[in-house]
């Protein structure tokens, strides 16, 4: 999602740039909780559209918005990559679609991994308010075991945020290792 | 190959069409007007260094006709096509990029900050273009990068990434990329002003290695100019936008009664 609307803010076609501007602003500038509760429950109401389970409105509600914030991180390291590197591409006569796959992309991934691993980390975390619309995740089950022994709820909770750290960890180990291995023939 | 035979050549080149022809070619930004008219053949094979005070438009001259920079007004004529404008029912609109692909295939350039693709080894920045571009067999562009990297003097340098080497190899490396592509004219920015001097000279080499043994034609932006005098079979002097002197180095450089030619001379020599 995130390439996607990306590329599309960088493309030189102006209604895609305009679409996927509106898009960004609209998923960035509202609460994911009520983007997830209108996919929930409104738009249901309204259109009368079943977005398949509660699971799948999660993952689509969540897609969205974190694609809305990626997309921008995306945008950003594309124009990052020197003006050079596109005017050697074009007197080596790539096509723009060669210019982005085989120089842009490549160096502009790599300036992106610190913050798609942070996003994917703030993704993960953010997966706990699908408990809202009825699914049953970490902290779900966190509040049904606090609500059978409320004096527990200081170590449930405890538990409860190491479950999130642990599942981060792999996240951040592979942010680790893919910029370390992105790194190479780059000085600096 | 002696020199008689050198100018036999450059005689029967110079009696044929040529290769690139501007046509009352204008750049402006805004209201700032860089180039006011240009008017300039350049025929196959000829060597022509351009060079003027900074801010003249000599390195636009030249990013015009690599298409980095579409000219405001005139034509660039390239093999008889027109670069920038292309006919679509019956009237000239402007080229799209199809159009632009076709007509600079025979055009390289070499960078004054190399542009090297940090992410590729030096052999992969020579082989990418003529694999993905030309769509020729790799095998044979992986021959001739490893033969084009060991004439600039890299042979053993194969795997390094441009990080590694220094400013003068990252040049000589640009030069080897652009000549994989077997263009008919190299154009050169400015090639040695982000290099220390003491790696002046190695690139310098290389461009009279090009000059003296391949075919093409090479347009120099350059502030060497007792380079631009060994090597140039023509030297213009550009001057508020607009070519102010032109002919043989000798004539240009020794015998020209510009005033502001000689003025620009003087100051150079000065330092």
């Amino acid at each position: 999602m995130a390439f996607i609307a990306g590329l599309s803010r960088v493309s030189q076609n102006v209604i895609l740039q305009k679409i996927t501007a509106v898009y960004v602003e609209i998923f960035r500038g509202t609460s994911l909780i009520v983007q997830l509760f209108w996919l929930y429950y409104a738009i249901p109401m309204l259109f009368g559209i079943q977005l398949g389970s509660n699971w799948w409105t999660g993952v689509i509600a969540i897609g969205l918005n974190y694609g809305a914030y990626l997309s921008e991180v995306v945008r950003g390291s594309i124009l990052a990559v020197d003006k050079g590197q596109t005017e050697a591409s074009i007197a080596l006569n790539m096509s723009s679609f060669q210019r982005m796959r085989l120089i842009i992309l490549p160096q502009a991934v790599r300036m992106m991994l610190p913050e798609f691993g942070n996003y994917s980390i703030q993704m993960l975390k953010a997966t706990s308010l699908v408990s809202l619309i009825g699914m049953r995740d970490i902290l779900y089950y966190g509040d049904i075991m606090r609500s059978t022994n409320l004096s527990q709820a200081p170590l449930i909770y405890v538990f409860v945020l190491l479950v999130y750290f642990v599942l981060a960890l792999p996240l951040i180990w592979l942010t680790r290792k893919g910029e370390a291995n992105s790194k190479k023939g780059v000085a600096s | 190959m002696s020199k008689t035979i050198v100018t036999e050549i450059e005689k029967i080149n110079k009696s044929t069409e040529p290769i690139v022809k501007y046509q009352n070619v204008t750049k402006s930004y805004g209201d700032f007007h860089v180039l006011k008219g240009i008017n300039l053949d350049i025929h196959p094979g000829e060597k022509i260094a351009v060079i003027g005070p900074s801010g003249s438009g000599k390195t636009t001259i030249i990013r015009m006709l690599m298409t980095l920079e579409e000219p405001t007004s005139g034509d660039i004529i390239v093999n008889g096509t027109n670069l920038w404008k292309m006919e679509k029912s019956g009237s000239m609109i402007r080229a799209n990029e199809k159009h632009l692909r076709e007509v600079r295939g025979d055009i390289g350039m070499v960078f004054q900050h190399f542009n090297l693709f940090p992410h590729m080894t030096i052999l992969e920045n020579c082989m990418s273009a003529p694999i993905h571009v030309k769509k020729e067999n790799k095998d044979e562009v992986r021959e001739r990068s490893v033969q084009m990297l060991g004439r600039v003097g890299l042979g053993d340098k194969l795997d390094f990434y441009p990080s590694q080497l220094s400013g003068g190899q990252k040049q000589r490396v640009a030069m080897a990329r652009a000549l994989v592509m077997r263009p008919k004219i190299m154009l050169f920015d400015e090639v040695t002003s982000a290099l220390d001097p003491e790696l002046v000279g190695e690139v310098l080499e290389v461009i009279r290695d090009i000059a003296q043994n391949d075919d093409m034609a090479m347009v120099l932006v350059t502030h060497e100019m007792d380079f631009a005098l060994d090597i140039a079979d023509k030297v213009l002097f550009l001057d508020q936008g607009v070519i102010a002197e032109q002919g043989t180095a000798t004539e240009v450089l020794e015998h020209s009664t510009n005033e502001r030619l000689q003025n620009f001379l003087r100051r150079f020599r000065k330092v």
